[in-house]
């Protein structure tokens, strides 16, 4: 599934803030954490990434990792500076003000899967 | 001999990029040119990625914990080092700091998502080899090997 393809479900209220030229990547999968680190050595290459952090290293989080994009949720505004980042280096940002928990689960809902679980599972 | 010189020079790369304490700004940048680098080399995926989370968390390190440093990239047909070196406070305790949850960063830099004491756990994860040491007061060498044949 694109990402331009979950900017139009109305169900997950996404917002887009930054990075519209990257709208076409598709979305191989999710991940779900706040604590930096923990998404550098568990999220996939083409994760959506799910978070309440708002300043602007989540960008380079997402570059070094060619996730698909990030999802800012909670009604969190990002600053300024994590939208020129992002702008520039095409990382798309939406925002929602549904809370992590909703969006997850709507995400899952429509066949989104946490790539590196299952990934785990596959290799035994 | 020149000639071998030219050889030599083609098959191995050398990148220095300097990393300043407590510049989040700017945080995440020797990291994702490290990587650019790596892509432009055509090494494997699974090599940009060890090597890229590895670059992340020695840069975030010193950005952290640090009050100036650098990241040194050497690649050669046989294997890609990474040396991270900063001036700053050191580790008091390497095996405390190795153990994945530990950190010694402050609140405000935890409540970014950073400190969450999985840098050195992460590039021992990712290198085939790391090598740490440490002068309490003076500074930390760390140095991760990825074996590339």
């Amino acid at each position: 599934m694109q990402l331009k393809a979950l900017l139009a479900v109305p169900e997950l209220g996404l917002n887009l803030k930054a990075g519209r030229s990257g709208l076409e990547r598709e979305v191989k999968g999710g991940y779900t954490s706040d604590l930096l680190s923990h998404v550098m050595s568990r999220a996939r290459e083409g994760d959506l990434w799910v978070t309440v952090q708002a300043h602007q290293n989540i960008v380079a989080v997402a570059v070094l990792l060619n996730l698909a994009g990030i999802i800012i949720a909670g009604g969190i505004e990002p600053q300024e500076e994590t939208l020129s980042k992002a702008e520039a280096e095409g990382v798309p940002i939406f925002t929602t003000d549904l809370p992590i928990f909703e969006v997850v689960g709507r995400l899952y809902a429509l066949g989104i899967r946490a790539s590196n679980f299952y990934a785990a599972l596959a290799q035994g | 001999m020149a000639e071998v010189a030219a050889m030599s020079h083609d098959l191995s790369y050398d990148l220095t990029i300097p990393v300043t304490g407590h510049d989040f700004l700017r945080a995440g940048e020797a990291a994702s040119r490290i990587k650019k680098v790596l892509q432009a080399l055509n090494l494997p995926p699974q090599v940009i990625r060890r090597a890229s989370i590895s670059a992340y968390e020695a840069e975030m390190n010193i950005i952290i914990h640090a009050y100036r440093g650098q990241l040194a990239l050497k690649v050669t047909p046989e294997a890609l080092t990474l040396v991270a070196e900063d001036e700053g406070p050191g580790i008091q305790n390497i095996d405390l700091a190795m153990q994945e949850g530990y950190s010694t960063a402050p609140d405000e830099i935890r409540e970014m998502g950073f400190g969450a004491g999985m840098g050195l756990p992460n590039m021992k994860k990712s290198a085939d080899r790391l090598t740490i040491t440490s002068t309490v007061g003076q500074g930390t060498r760390v140095e991760i090997v990825i074996q590339l044949s």
